[in-house]
């Protein structure tokens, strides 16, 4: 017996009188929503992915459009996407794939904290007319100074190991050039490139067009292995050995074959079309030890030039896991909340594998600070950082820095519709057909994007002069300057904050 | 206020000092220190502690300084009851010599001793607080208007060549005789006129060293971090200083490069010490005073010398009620310090 069809997701619906028949939307849907019959555009709902695009390039605003246009009967428990998603499975047999981040309704603890400012004891600071001090220095730093006295005299004997100085502590995440378009990948590293900060490569290689851009690179490694060689070392700024990652803890990196042209086969050092599917573990990092050994392998290989970073997703027991990283010779540690964003992941990894960022921060700034080794290594807090507000509370929850990611990719258009995986994406990012990525003008694409890093660095500059602090190492994990609204006792205990009124 | 030649002066001017001040106060909290006041016991920790009762508290405090050393002397300090300031805590004081052998691991053995001591008893003996614990010193506060604080304790009676003594208008915390500066910790002293903003960052860093916060106000931070920074990683004051209220980056990138260098490692280094927020403050030892404001001096600090004696203060009138002969008046510059040394 046939299964029958499910409900369309979106109606899209023009509106005739307003219409001038210019075509754009025909042009612009990749999606194929859109086509011409006997001079009327005719529409094919189904297969509408909410991308916007249409909407955004429409000159009359002629377009509506709907979600979830059919009703189901309601249920609290079984929702339309399980029954939605267990029919696809009866038809198909397969693993439901899904782009984006974690599309569950958990509370965003964000949400629930909320930032101090100065009123009488303490004066607030007007940053526009006093120094306001956003420098963050990312990498090894010494547990005290070495020095040599004589008599007034007195001689430096520490040598800091290399580290990255960000002129803001924001830094663009890690995807691939596969993942997103070239065109993507060089509007990103514009932006940072002019906005003093570092981007990743992902797992990807890295394109001779991003050579320019290469001291303001983080190159990856990850389990894959993919485009890596030696001259791949050698031109990043720092080094990123990628063990999970926030949307899908557990298991490897996966690009789908469609995604492969012959460029991005070159960069990652791949057959053409085939897919990338990295390993669920590196094949050489079986326990700690063996991570320690890759970290100091590749400071060996590259003439100890280089700070080396180790991502890790946000698990349950990240605090310990981070702690033992910190005792290795990276230089800092990534951690990616569940939250974090992706082309293509399994739906239930991403919706239900992993903590909350927030937590994360918490719980591993405050175990390296119970070891007395927190100030020693940095750590970079990523997954679902969505404006200066998130990223202030991160600091202060512990960060030294953020990755932002799909931050950056909605300020080049993305519109956040999930469909990374299938390589149609109309805004030319997660897609490498060349009618859609020269959508994208990379000098357009960087300014946007350094507009983005720069209203946040203002609004971060403002909300630490309203809580009287002029440095940013001074709001570094400094929980006095949060509080935490309507969140429960053990959660506020993990996170080491007092509620409103405390 | 420092006599550079060691020179002792009695506690009569610096009560006049304070009380001249007193609009900067709300009567809730004052508070003196001397150095160089318990000549007879100059070689033993002169722990001053608070004690709700003689009972409980002290039998337990006996207990634990017997254990890690010997009391070779222990006496009430003598007090005398003010209209508007009763004896709320009873003050003693031991004379103590810690046993060096007990404590492995370390390169100072009698300082942490001690230290392990007072962070013990403050956070685990109700009914007790070690509010003092240097050599030859002693903190003298109550919660009160410094005119009763000094009566209260007669601090005229009380000769040292350095003076520090505070008038306190609480804010985060209600005014107890816990929270009055100056805050103490084996040799270091500090008052501080302010709010110390960053103060959640560095309550982080020294707890992550071995020290724990009881006194329930930011100011004690100064105290272990002048200890952490100075005592145990060996930095002169000026370098404490300048690791606490760093020049801004921008002034660092145009020095020249060794001195740029050392301010870099200087800072990534000691990032979460940094102090923000308004402040002046005077930290003393038994080499010297070392006074600094915040890098961006929102509160006041002014320097009056006059031959072998310095002093600073909030206020310039303060220091002539001391001394109206004095001579060189003037405001340093923001996060610069002002180091006054005994004189070798």
């Amino acid at each position: 017996m046939s299964l029958g069809s499910v409900p369309l997701k979106y109606r899209i619906s023009i509106d005739r009188d307003q219409c001038m028949k210019c075509m754009r939307c025909v042009d612009n849907c990749s999606y194929g929503v859109f086509r011409v019959e006997d001079d009327k555009i005719l529409i094919d709902s189904r297969k509408c992915t909410a991308c916007h695009r249409c909407i955004s390039m429409c000159p009359r605003d002629a377009i509506t459009l709907q979600e979830r246009p059919v009703d189901y009967r309601s249920h609290p428990l079984w929702t339309v996407e399980a029954r939605e998603d267990i029919i696809n499975q009866a038809r198909t047999g397969k693993i439901i794939l899904a782009g984006m981040g974690n599309a569950l309704d958990y509370p965003v603890i964000f949400d629930r904290l909320v930032l101090d400012a100065c009123q009488v004891t303490n004066p607030s600071i007007d940053p526009l007319r006093e120094p306001m001090e956003l420098r963050t220095y990312i990498g090894k730093k010494p547990s005290k100074l070495d020095f040599t006295k004589n008599n007034a005299d007195v001689e430096l004997k520490t040598k800091l190991t290399p580290n990255l100085k960000l002129d803001t502590p924001i830094m663009i995440g890690h995807m691939s050039y596969g993942a997103i378009s070239l065109n993507a990948q060089l509007s990103l590293a514009k932006a940072v490139a002019k906005t003093g900060t570092f981007m990743g490569t992902g797992e990807g290689g890295m394109h001779e067009a991003i050579y320019p851009y290469q001291d303001h690179m983080i190159v990856q490694i990850a389990s894959g292995r993919f485009g890596v060689d030696i001259n791949y070392l050698e031109r990043g700024a720092a080094i990123e050995i990628k063990i999970g990652q926030g949307a899908k803890p557990g298991i490897g990196g996966h690009l789908p074959g469609e995604k492969v042209c012959s460029d991005v086969s070159c960069t990652r050092m791949i057959p053409l079309g085939s897919d990338a599917i990295s390993p669920a573990p590196h094949h050489d990092i079986y326990s700690i030890e063996d991570l320690a050994q890759l970290v100091r392998g590749l400071k060996e290989a590259t003439n100890w030039e280089k700070p080396v970073f180790v991502k890790i997703a946000a698990v349950h027991n990240v605090a310990a896991i981070a702690a033992g990283i910190a005792r290795s010779s990276a230089d800092a540690v990534v951690i990616d909340g569940f939250r974090g964003g992706t082309g293509a992941a399994p739906k239930v990894f991403r919706d239900n594998v992993g903590i909350p960022i927030e937590a994360a921060i918490a719980a591993v700034d405050q175990k390296l600070n119970d070891q007395g080794i927190r100030n020693e290594v940095s750590v970079i807090a990523s997954g679902g950082i969505r404006n200066s507000g998130d990223l202030a509370k991160s600091i202060a929850l512990g960060a030294d820095a953020v990755y932002i990611g799909t931050a950056s990719l909605i300020a080049l258009g993305c519109r956040v519709c999930g469909n990374c995986y299938r390589g149609l994406c109309p805004w030319g990012i997660a897609t490498q057909k060349p009618e859609l990525v020269e959508r994208i003008d990379p000098e357009v694409g960087a300014e946007h994007v350094a507009n983005l890093i720069h209203a946040w660095t203002l609004e971060l500059s403002e909300l630490m002069g309203a809580a009287g602090i002029n440095s940013i190492e001074s709001l570094r994990g400094n929980r006095e300057r949060l509080r935490g609204y309507m969140l429960d006792e053990g959660l506020l205990n993990v996170l080491r904050v007092e509620s409103v009124g405390a | 206020m420092i006599d550079r030649t060691m020179a002792r002066m009695d506690g009569s001017s610096i009560k006049k000092a304070l009380s001249l001040m007193d609009e900067r106060g709300s009567g809730e909290g004052a508070g003196y220190v001397a150095y160089g006041i318990y000549p007879d016991y100059a070689d033993c920790y002169a722990i001053h502690v608070f004690f709700d009762n003689l009972l409980e508290p002290k039998s337990m405090v006996d207990e634990i300084l017997q254990k890690w050393g010997r009391i070779v002397h222990q006496e009430e300090i003598p007090t005398y009851e003010q209209q508007d300031l009763k004896k709320e805590h009873i003050p003693w004081r031991y004379f103590f010599k810690p046993y060096t052998d007990l404590m492995v691991g370390t390169t100072n053995p009698d300082d942490d001793n001690v230290k392990h001591l007072v962070m013990t008893i403050n956070s685990s003996i109700e009914g007790a607080l070690v509010f003092s614990s240097g050599m030859n010193l002693g903190v003298f506060k109550a919660a009160g208007w410094p005119e009763d604080v000094a009566n209260f304790y007669r601090i005229e009676d009380y000769r040292g060549y350095i003076w520090l003594a505070h008038n306190r208008y609480p804010t985060n915390t209600s005014g107890w005789w816990g929270g009055a500066h100056p805050f103490n910790l084996l040799d270091w002293s500090v008052v501080h006129n302010g709010e110390i903003t960053s103060y959640g960052t560095n309550r982080r860093y020294v707890e992550s060293n071995g020290y724990k916060c009881t006194m329930r106000t930011d100011t004690e931070v100064v105290a272990y971090l002048f200890d952490l920074l100075g005592r145990r990683h060996g930095l002169p004051s000026e370098l404490i200083v300048k690791a606490l209220a760093p020049p801004f980056w921008d002034e660092i990138d145009e020095m020249p490069e060794k001195q740029e260098e050392f301010m870099r490692v200087l800072r990534l280094t000691y990032g979460p010490a940094l102090m923000n927020g308004p402040f002046a403050i005077v930290v003393a030892t038994k080499d010297g005073i070392v006074g600094f404001t915040d890098r961006i001096k929102l509160r006041p600090l002014v320097v009056g010398e006059h031959g072998s004696r310095l002093y600073l203060s909030s206020e310039e009138a303060a220091i002539r009620t001391m001394d109206p002969d004095v001579e060189n008046i003037y405001m340093p510059r923001a996060g610069e310090p002002v180091i006054g040394r005994v004189l070798e």
